[in-house]
């Protein structure tokens, strides 16, 4: 992948490329560096004496119960958000693709929710669902259902699952319609000639026609629900109640904050490192077949 | 087409308009508590229409403050918040424009290694790397300033490959027409690539001021002065977690506030979005 035509030099171009490297050795590469250093020593209560101590923070890591139970709610937590805000999402984009008159009144009003800061949707989610003031759940009272998200974890987990899918639904939206549109038309017209009904022709056509979007959007969505909820999660439950709605993201930074625990948290750093390479690995074999298609 | 065309088209005005519900109803319950007073609130008597408070709300959220000792009025937070987004997104376009430049018009020894060195920024976002990132950045002294707040999170590649991508597809001719015409590389850049990538600029500018804008967990680490803080930390800061004490009014009316700048940039410059949200991540 390169021009045929281009410019010879070496200033020039080390010039250019100066501003970018020198930001990204002092903030990318020097920080990321330290995780990893920090993730080999152990600090003592006070911060006066480090020790190295090899693999011992991912000893600790690994046999800690808290850490299970966080990586058991990333798990069920970015899995609900990812199926529901895809298949919602794909819903509405089916919809919006017909030719209906006023399909781009609808389209601007469905994705605004992409601007909302992840922090300041948790808050309207919050406060529509405030055992004590939120609306809805005073509604659900009324049903009988006894609604509490600061006592009950899996209400918590609820909420924090709705307002990240509320958030989402917007991005995978517009992938969606971005991908029906491409779809040629003859392809659904030869569908109609041969007799296939609307929902025959949606599954056996469109959906698989559709799914390089699909998991292009999988991988995205996973990536958003590890890290780009933090601010959902710190702004509805802090993590609680008693760590239920604590995800891997968050407890790197509860367990890091004040320096309490340096080592462990570089150590998790780490970990999901390891785990977000694992998955861009993935994700460009995955596109490079599709190059080929 | 053979069905009836009217049913379906029915059906989806019908699920679209939920849809727009539901997108919107979060929205418009924070509208409506913004404009009535904290008792209203309280009582969770919050009726579905706005109040008669909305101008007393939002002067007081905007120039006075909360009633919190330490509270700052939010419209500095708002100027904070603006400065940061708007160094965030121009700060990026500037070093890839020029990185994506080098990379793609040179050939030059190291020139796959450069490349690479920025291309692996992609896979480890700054949530990761909080506190080591924190403490570079509290060693430069840097906490509790502008440049604090955003140039780090400039350290990532999307730009430098929206730039290289873009780049890719302008033709060889161009460059050789201009050679012609006795342009150096600078010449080239000025006159002919900047121009052509104008619309890139215009959409990678757009997405980044959002991100910029809507960032969280890093303004919250690195700023510690209330003058220093954005508008979307103070929203989290005003609700305390005894209910008594949250002046929800404000809250909500703040929540509004920090809605307002990224959702009109992404209504107005939908096309410009759209185009760069598909091309930065395919």
């Amino acid at each position: 992948m390169q021009k045929n035509a281009y410019f010879n030099g070496l200033t020039i171009p080390l010039m250019l490329l100066l501003p970018q490297l020198a930001i990204t050795v002092v903030f990318f590469y020097w920080p990321a560096s330290q995780a990893l250093w920090q993730s080999f020593l152990l600090e003592d209560a006070f911060g006066t004496s480090t020790e190295f101590v090899w693999f011992e923070n991912y000893q600790a890591l690994f046999s800690d119960p808290g850490y299970l139970k966080a990586f058991i709610n990333t798990l069920i937590f970015s899995s609900f958000v990812c199926v529901l805000s895809l298949s919602v999402a794909l819903l509405f984009a089916v919809m919006a693709d017909r030719a209906i008159r006023g399909a781009e009144i609808y389209k601007t009003l469905l994705i605004w929710p992409y601007a909302v800061a992840p922090a300041v949707a948790g808050v309207l989610w919050l406060f529509m669902f405030d055992p004590s003031l939120g609306m809805l759940a005073r509604g659900l009272q009324r049903l009988g259902i006894a609604w509490n998200p600061r006592l009950n974890g899996n209400d918590a987990m609820l909420l924090v699952i709705l307002a990240a899918t509320w958030k989402q639904i917007s991005y995978n939206f517009l992938f969606f319609l971005a991908g029906l549109q491409s779809i040629p038309k003859s392809v659904i017209e030869a569908a109609v000639i041969d007799g296939a009904r609307p929902m025959r022709r949606f599954w056996t056509i469109v959906f698989p026609l559709l799914s390089p979007t699909t998991f292009f959007l999988l991988v995205v969505n996973i990536v958003y629900v590890f890290f780009d909820t933090f601010g959902i999660i710190d702004t509805i439950t802090g993590g609680g109640p008693s760590g239920a709605t604590e995800t891997l993201v968050y407890k790197v930074f509860s367990d890091g904050k004040g320096g309490s625990n340096l080592g462990g948290s570089a150590a998790q750093s780490v970990v999901l490192l390891v785990m977000v390479i694992a998955m861009t690995a993935v994700q460009f074999k995955f596109i490079e077949r599709r190059v080929s298609y | 087409m053979v069905e009836d065309r009217r049913l379906g088209d029915l059906i989806a005005y019908i699920i679209l308009s939920i849809g727009v519900l539901i997108v919107a109803f979060p929205v418009w319950l924070t509208f409506v508590a913004s404009t009535w007073d904290a008792a209203t609130i309280i009582n969770g008597q919050l009726p579905l229409y706005p109040g008669p408070k909305l101008f007393e709300n939002y002067y007081r959220i905007l120039f006075v403050g909360t009633s919190g000792t330490t509270r700052e009025p939010v419209l500095g937070m708002m100027l904070n918040s603006f400065i940061m987004a708007m160094a965030i997104a121009i700060g990026k376009i500037f070093i890839s424009v020029l990185s994506a430049y080098a990379i793609v018009y040179y050939r030059f020894p190291f020139r796959m290694t450069a490349f690479w060195i920025i291309f692996v920024t992609l896979m480890l976002p700054v949530e990761v790397r909080i506190f080591p990132t924190f403490k570079v950045v509290s060693d430069l002294n840097m906490l509790d300033t502008y440049q604090g707040l955003a140039v780090p999170l400039i350290a990532s590649a999307t730009g430098t490959l929206l730039f290289r991508q873009f780049f890719m597809t302008i033709p060889d001719e161009l460059l050789e027409a201009s050679r012609i015409d006795g342009a150096g590389p600078f010449k080239f850049f000025k006159d002919t690539v900047v121009p052509l990538s104008i619309t890139t600029i215009a959409a990678l500018f757009v997405i980044q001021f959002i991100y910029g804008w809507n960032q969280y967990l890093w303004p919250l680490l690195v700023t510690t002065k209330d003058s220093m803080q954005t508008i979307v930390i103070a929203i989290k800061k005003m609700i305390v977690t005894s209910d008594a004490l949250t002046e929800w009014q404000l809250a909500m009316a703040t929540a509004m506030l920090a809605m307002l700048p990224p959702v009109l940039v992404v209504v107005l410059m939908q096309r410009l979005f759209v185009k760069g949200l598909v091309e930065t991540e395919k």
